[in-house]
């Protein structure tokens, strides 16, 4: 058989395919990510019935629902791979830089999609104010990149242990502490309507930390994986 | 011309010695069985060989043309059939050996993923999930995939496990062929099996 000089982006793109089309089948990261989403706003929506809330309290309430909610989704990327067995074949035909890129596309993607689920319906039952809508849009892609890029890592780490879930979430939380302090900071700004200017200092630090956690994840990954 | 070379191998697994010491070479044409009862550690050797367990001592070099072969090389030029090795029950088998030719960096087209099914008793089926099939047509898809790339050095562990009698025929037909153009090493337990290889590595003795 011919080798061709498929290259990185190629072969991550194949790994993001392989996965997205397993998910497509199989939907169990989603309905984990969605279901955690959707009951935990709901049971908020019902206890805090008409009273409004203050946009500090909002911002702090959406991001607790969107890490419990990547928390029991993110990692089944790489559980998947070791439950199934299948890791074997792939440490054995893939090198680990498009396994990384490939299942840091996937999890962007899937985190993209519960962020298009639950940021309606948070809106709708908490009743919480729009503010600056664009600014908002902007915290909430910054915080993807950096729920992601921090997480991925995690998620090969704990693969293989006994305690996948709690571990997952036990060791990204000293990880993700900071970030998510600074998307509370910067969404209960963005949520009263703030501009541009005054939170370019939150946006800084989140677009430093996404940069960061996915540098330093890749040049870690080869070591995780094939330890 | 590939060489696999193992130099005073060792692995415990905390007190428990599974192996010691173990030398050889193998050269491109060469086959090895590795042999002994359950339990002896034949399938640990493997994993060590493929650098997914690191020995305890020793270690394993591969050149090509006399040059030491770095890690993405190696990948590049291994395969490996094994129970503990398993494909994607929800993609199809076609789909399966076209994601693993894809990120190994070879150009597969659909007539040859046709021609390796029809090669190993699955024509007709690779539209089919995996999921769906028995474990002896996983077993002839693990052997597809194995064969794609052609690889320098074959591995396989337990070979004719799930296997019907047509089954351990094709088997004994690829070891025949990547035999003269690879490196072949068998882990296996079964007597009517050592025949397979020209050398044999006993282990826990």
């Amino acid at each position: 058989m011919p080798k061709n000089s498929f290259g990185l982006i190629s072969k991550a793109l194949a790994v993001y395919t392989k996965d997205f089309r397993l998910e497509l089948r199989t939907k169990y990261a989603i309905n984990a990510i969605l279901m955690f989403g959707i009951t935990t706003l709901s049971v908020v929506s019902f206890s805090l019935g008409q009273s409004g809330l203050q946009p500090k309290l909002l911002a702090a309430l959406f991001w607790v629902v969107m890490f419990f909610s990547a928390m029991s989704g993110l990692a089944q990327v790489f559980i998947r791979e070791e439950e199934t067995g299948t890791a074997l074949a792939l440490k054995l035909t893939a090198d680990p830089d498009p396994i990384y890129f490939g299942k840091l596309f996937f999890n962007l993607t899937l985190l993209t999609v519960m962020t298009l689920i639950i940021t309606p319906i948070f809106f709708v039952f908490t009743d919480a104010p729009t503010g600056n809508l664009p600014l908002f849009v902007l915290v909430l892609i910054l915080g993807i990149l950096g729920l992601c890029g921090a997480t991925t890592l995690v998620a090969a780490i704990i693969a293989r242990a006994s305690v996948k879930g709690a571990l997952f979430a036990v060791l990204s939380f000293p990880i993700l502490l900071p970030l998510l302090m600074v998307l509370v900071g910067a969404t209960e700004k963005v949520l009263s309507g703030q501009t541009f200017g005054v939170i370019s200092t939150e946006l800084q630090f989140l677009f430093a930390f996404a940069v960061v956690m996915i540098t330093g994840s890749v040049l870690l990954f080869k070591f995780v994986w094939l330890d | 011309m590939y060489k696999l070379q193992a130099h005073k191998l060792s692995k415990r697994f905390g007190g428990l010695k599974v192996f010691s010491k173990l030398d050889f070479e193998l050269t491109t044409g060469q086959s090895m069985a590795v042999v002994g009862p359950n339990g002896s550690g034949k399938s640990t050797l493997l994993m060590v060989m493929l650098s997914l367990y690191t020995p305890t001592k020793g270690e394993v070099v591969y050149y090509s043309d006399g040059t030491k072969m770095d890690d993405a090389a190696v990948r590049a030029n291994v395969a490996l059939v094994s129970p503990y090795l398993n494909l994607y029950d929800q993609l199809t088998a076609e789909e399966n050996i076209k994601f693993f030719a894809t990120v190994s960096g070879h150009n597969i087209t659909g007539k040859a993923i046709n021609e390796l099914l029809v090669r190993v008793g699955l024509e007709g089926r690779g539209g089919d999930l995996v999921g769906g099939y028995s474990s002896g047509m996983k077993q002839r898809l693990k052997y597809a995939v194995a064969m794609f790339k052609e690889p320098a050095f074959l591995f396989l562990d337990e070979p004719t496990s799930n296997l019907d009698d047509e089954g351990k025929q094709l088997v004994l037909e690829i070891v025949k062929e990547f035999r003269s153009k690879s490196i072949v090493v068998i882990a296996t337990n079964e007597k009517e099996e050592y025949h397979l290889a020209e050398k044999q590595l006993r282990v826990n003795q």
